[in-house]
């Protein structure tokens, strides 16, 4: 039967690939907030009463995840003069075949997981090959890409991705979590962005492979 | 052999140059224009089958047997290909490779065609249709594969019967990711927009216009009535797979067929006048994102 979270699962799988291989910088930040919304209603799916505190947390999620984050990383885009992730260090089309390598993976490796879990949810469907997945293009984007937004946005995904995994492993306890490790994130966040910012500012670019070399030695025009 | 199937292929050698008309009819309105009547593919061919040929004399008979035999393994492909639900005149286990062998030997002998003309530039048409070509072949044949598994048949007729309302409700999302896929090899194979553009003859951007310039008259008569019938192919397997509601009475469903296929000309249409033409160096990335669509969907089946 295709459920609800079947087919949030699968559009999650999606915008993951479409994030592995798009080169806009305005796409990514649209794909994570589409993505904020997808781990945001998850909460309402999986509890299936309608209790105060989970309409709260998918709520908070959703506005931390899909408005907030989104907004603050096209705030710092604006001054961006190019706005695409120019010569990764993985091509797109071998990042996408890298992510289709990772969903093989994912699946494989969920399916030997021990099904814990309270509601079995661990055995349902797409949720844990889904959470893995999501871990996995976030450490792609991190690894493979040059822009330190784009890093952001790699770390952004990674922490969906946890979140759902803790949505599958303590799906009691795990709003308290994520109200803590969302406060850190936007802690992040908005450190990064100071940080793009300034990088931005002294040096006109946000290349971070460039950061290695050192500005004032001469040498390099 | 069925009498149904038999009616099927009657019906589309008729009507697939309708499918052209149809785009050609969209794409005007799209642009604020009358456009072409739509049975004006109809009106080239009878034109150009009335016309006399010219043939270099640096081209040899492979130049003269490339339309022909494109056309006959179109043909040939088209009675595997089933339509409404109903299998084609020609059903057996393992057609579903035949087909795709079958699209690939209409592609080759193009290819050869437009080679021994000798043409530098043809050459390059030639280069581009097979690189594209290739990237596009297993999204085809990964997503007959998910859907052959998903109805445990290794024959088009049966699995596209299987195909129904109630396949959409346990396995709706892997069907979703296949009409994906089989939408964008249908829009790479018939070479339309993102992909080409049928209506230029700019030399740069041309791939399949490239390999059918120096054909005239009847030849270029006969590829077109053979892209025609490639165009209802394809469209056959993304309408079949969208549209699988049968209701039992033959002739409601037929007509309901024929009726999703002039939607999916629509749709193409629709796509051709809202899309600019990709960059050739893009082209490869949308055909394998076309893969990973269909290898997504054979993962997600086999979990």
């Amino acid at each position: 039967m295709t459920s609800w979270l079947d087919i949030v699962m699968v559009l999650l799988f999606l915008t993951d690939l479409g994030l592995l291989g798009s080169s806009r910088l305005g796409v990514y930040v649209r794909l994570a907030a589409v993505q904020g919304v997808l781990v945001g209603v998850l909460p309402l799916l999986v509890q299936h009463t309608l209790a105060l505190e989970t309409v709260a947390v998918a709520a908070g999620t959703i506005a931390v995840k899909s408005v907030l984050f989104p907004w603050l990383m096209a705030r710092i885009m604006r001054g961006f003069d190019d706005r695409r992730e120019r010569q990764p260090y993985l091509g797109y089309t071998v990042s996408l075949v890298l992510g289709v390598l990772a969903v093989g993976a994912a699946l494989w490796i969920s399916r030997r997981l021990p099904e814990s879990g309270a509601g079995g949810l661990a055995a349902h469907g797409f949720l844990m090959p889904a959470a893995l997945f999501s871990i996995f293009t976030g450490l792609i984007l991190l690894v493979t890409r040059r822009k330190a937004v784009t890093q952001v946005l790699g770390y952004l995904v990674m922490e969906n991705g946890i979140y759902v995994a803790g949505m599958v492993l303590v799906p009691e306890s795990t709003f308290l979590v994520e109200l803590g490790v969302l406060l850190d994130l936007f802690v992040g966040v908005f450190l990064m962005g100071i940080m793009i910012f300034h990088i931005q500012r002294e040096f006109d670019h946000i290349d971070t492979d460039q950061l290695a070399a050192l500005k004032d030695w001469g040498g390099e025009p | 052999m069925n009498g149904r199937g038999l009616i099927h292929y009657a019906l589309a050698l008729l009507l697939a140059p309708l499918l052209l008309g149809v785009i050609n009819r969209v794409k005007a309105a799209f642009a604020g224009r009358r456009g072409q009547p739509v049975l004006q593919p109809y009106y080239d061919l009878v034109k150009l089958l009335q016309k006399g040929a010219v043939y270099s004399r640096t081209t040899t008979w492979v130049f003269r047997a490339g339309p022909v035999v494109t056309l006959a393994a179109l043909l040939a492909a088209l009675a595997l290909v089933p339509f409404a639900g109903q299998a084609g005149p020609l059903s057996f286990q393992g057609d579903v490779i035949v087909c795709v062998y079958l699209l690939g030997l209409a592609r080759f002998f193009t290819v050869l065609a437009a080679l021994d003309t000798g043409s530098a530039f043809e050459g390059m048409g030639a280069s581009r249709e097979v690189q594209f070509s290739a990237l596009a072949e297993p999204a085809l044949l990964v997503g007959l594969v998910v859907l052959g598994r998903q109805t445990s048949t290794a024959s088009l007729g049966p699995m596209f019967a299987a195909v129904g309302p109630a396949l959409w409700m346990t396995a709706g999302t892997t069907l979703a990711l296949l009409a994906v896929a089989f939408f964008i090899v249908l829009l790479s194979e018939n070479s339309r927009v993102p992909f080409d553009d049928p209506n230029t003859h700019l030399e740069l951007t041309m791939i399949h216009e490239v390999m059918v310039l120096d054909h005239g008259g009847p030849d270029f008569g006969l590829i077109l009535y053979g892209s025609a019938l490639k165009l209802w192919i394809f469209s056959a397997f993304v309408a079949g797979l969208v549209v699988p509601y049968r209701c039992g009475n033959g002739w409601v469903d037929t007509a309901a067929a024929v009726g999703a296929l002039l939607l999916t000309a629509l749709v193409v249409g629709t796509v051709e006048s809202c899309m600019a033409r990709l960059r050739l160096l893009r082209v490869p990335h949308l055909l394998i994102s076309a893969t990973v669509a269909a290898v997504l969907a054979f993962l997600l089946m086999t979990r």
